[in-house]
């Protein structure tokens, strides 16, 4: 599909003199005006579109706090409540900048389970998919490291425990793990120096994650988008032109994204956040309940859920690890769960022990909530090692309609009882 | 008459050579943008304090900054004294000492974790053992943990009056700095 011939055609001499120098506008044009999408799209499929906005956004907000923020010790703390107070519209930009970080999130996890939903991760997109893992893993190092910056008494113990989660490498080479700790730190405690280095890095990590998603994208175009029905498109039938058939449901979606998204920046600005970070970091007392932002929470209480320092962290990074495995863990014939049965149920068991892990990460570890992020934990493990590989082979799955363009308009889609045809979307591109 | 013909060995053995000289180059290179980030000499200066002990009464503690990190110093009862020494090395999750004044196979008793002649003080690195928070249990008001000694509200290690780990996620007692007397009222830490 990504390989449909070019129908750019230059409007003007200027444009013509342009592409045969640097054919961009082509290029733009092949891959996000005429490109082909499969006509059954829903809008879980928009949020692709949204993810990338958000980007955007947190890098134009994240430069421009950068030109009031101090990255020390001393006056990281009040340079962000000098951004909040003093700063002309500062309270507005700090404000898209800290939700946004919250919406970023809440997008990546619905576009992750759109993919695990529909089997996306599947052949031929193998390759998309551990991208996509790479850049949720860039975005979780971007946001920690960001969530240290305005140095409250979060941010510090919140450094200070994932910090140390490396010094559990001592339990395999002792003396490993402290030296990398130090390493990270700059000195044997959290200190201004580490700010510093977040800060850099901070700024850093944004432009990685604007390289890979280039790279996801690319992936995706070689691939051809995934639908709902799991199937190919194999016929000019069963596409439309990207624009503006798929570009104004992207549009909708994001214009209702940013409904909330507005909400939670003038009504509830720090909802999201914890109360004891408007507390400056303070290395001599720990808050009485650390919790990171919210999420984080189900791989907090994975980590917390096993009785041992090394065996915590370990789960906890497989927790993600894992997911660059399952495009070959997954068994199954047929890519979207629509069609499948069983694994439905056991999909939508994942997605609840997702949710109870986020809910037992936010509460004390002990007693019966140690127990419950112990059997959810036990789950979210078990469904990608036993149930996508069992019921996957077990399983029959429904019987699946032969194109995209039948599932969508039916058998009879061209007699008079049949929902209108929609003939000029599939006229446009004329070769593919 | 014979032509010159180039040796291939010898242009072989160039382009190796030269490779080799470039890769080595460059990753020798690495390591001052590794080193650059560890703690430079004036973090590393081991500074050493003096802790006058004297305000200290018997029950109560305190806590003083060393190398930036915090270190509680507690005047134990005999009560907790006598908790911590009954206590059976086979009972304990972690049985070294971890105390810089004694050799790292010396065991956990409650003898090892304090100094001869002075054993109702007890002076470590207030710093959990197993992600770096700072355990409660130094005022008088604080939850203490389920052995009487200092609770981690991060996640949930027990210490007891000798700072050993009883009960959690910790790996580790509590460590003992390096420290002596240097008057019966008076320690150096470092």
């Amino acid at each position: 599909m990504a390989h449909h011939e070019s129908t750019y055609v230059p409007k003007s001499a200027t444009a013509k003199w342009w592409d045969e120098r640097l054919p961009i506008m082509r290029l733009m044009h092949d891959s996000f005006v005429d490109y082909p999408t499969p006509r059954n799209l829903n809008y879980l499929w928009t949020f692709g579109g949204i993810l990338t906005f958000c980007l955007v956004a947190q890098i134009v907000t994240g430069v421009v706090l950068a030109m009031h923020y101090q990255p020390s010790a001393e006056e990281a703390f009040n340079s962000v409540e000098q951004i909040r107070r003093d700063v002309n519209f500062g309270w507005m930009i700090r404000n898209f900048h800290a939700v946004g970080a919250s919406m970023f999130f809440i997008a990546v996890y619905i576009h992750i389970f759109r993919g695990l939903y529909y089997g996306s991760y599947k052949a031929p997109r193998e390759i998309l998919w551990i991208l996509g893992v790479l850049i949720f893993l860039v975005m979780m190092a971007t946001a920690f490291m960001g969530y240290a910056l305005p140095w409250g008494q979060m941010s510090f113990w919140g450094v200070t425990v994932i910090t140390n989660l490396f010094s559990s490498i001592d339990d395999i080479i002792p003396g490993l793990g402290t030296a990398i700790v130090q390493w990270l730190w700059g000195g044997y405690a959290v200190t201004g120096t580490t700010l510093n280095r977040f800060f850099s890095l901070h700024y850093l990590l944004p432009f990685v994650l604007a390289g890979l998603v280039i790279l996801h994208v690319w992936a995706l175009h070689v691939a051809g988008q995934n639908n709902p029905t799991g199937l190919d498109i194999k016929t000019k039938a069963d596409s439309v032109p990207m624009h503006p058939y798929a570009t104004a449901k992207d549009i909708l979606w994001l214009f209702i994204f940013l409904i909330m998204f507005a909400w939670f920046v003038f009504f509830l600005p720090d909802y999201l956040g914890h109360a004891d970070n408007y507390v400056e970091a303070n290395p001599l007392v720990t808050p009485p309940h650390i919790v990171p932002e919210w999420y984080f929470l189900p791989f907090y209480a994975i980590l917390r859920a096993i009785p041992d320092k090394l065996g915590g962290v370990i789960a906890m990074f497989a927790a993600i690890l894992v997911l660059v495995f399952i495009p070959w863990l997954d068994t199954s014939r047929v890519r979207s769960t629509k069609y499948r049965p069983i694994y439905k149920w056991f999909f939508w068991l994942f997605a609840f022990s997702c949710l109870a892990l986020g809910y037992l990460g936010s509460k004390p570890a002990e007693g019966v909530y140690v127990f419950w992020a112990r059997i959810f934990t036990f789950y979210y493990f078990a469904h990608f090692l036993i149930v996508m590989p069992i019921v996957g082979i077990l399983e029959t799955p429904k019987k699946l309609p032969r194109s995209i363009s039948e599932a969508v308009l039916g058998d009879k889609h061209n007699g008079s009882g049949g929902p209108a045809k929609p003939t000029g979307a599939t006229a446009a591109p004329e070769s593919r | 008459m014979a032509t010159d013909v180039e040796d291939p060995q010898r242009r072989d053995f160039l382009i190796i050579a030269g490779n080799a000289f470039a890769a080595v180059g460059a990753a020798s290179l690495i390591w001052p943008f590794v080193q650059q980030m560890n703690p430079d000499a004036g973090a590393k200066a081991l500074a050493s304090i003096e802790v006058d002990l004297s305000p200290v009464g018997v029950g109560q503690a305190i806590t003083v900054m060393w190398r930036g990190k915090p270190v509680f110093i507690r005047n134990r009862t005999p009560e907790e004294i006598e908790a911590a020494r009954s206590v059976p090395l086979s009972e304990l999750p972690d049985e070294s000492a971890r105390n810089d004044n004694l050799p790292a196979d010396a065991p956990a008793t409650d003898e090892n974790r304090t100094t001869k002649g002075h054993e109702n003080w007890l002076v470590m690195v207030g710093i959990c053992t197993h992600l770096g928070c700072i355990p409660k249990g130094q005022s008088l008001s604080d939850t203490k943990g389920d052995y009487g000694g200092w609770f981690c509200p991060c996640h949930g290690s027990h210490y007891d009056t000798s700072g050993r780990i009883r009960k959690g996620p910790a790996p580790r007692n509590l460590d003992v700095p390096d420290y002596t007397f240097i008057s019966d009222t008076k320690i150096k830490i470092g």
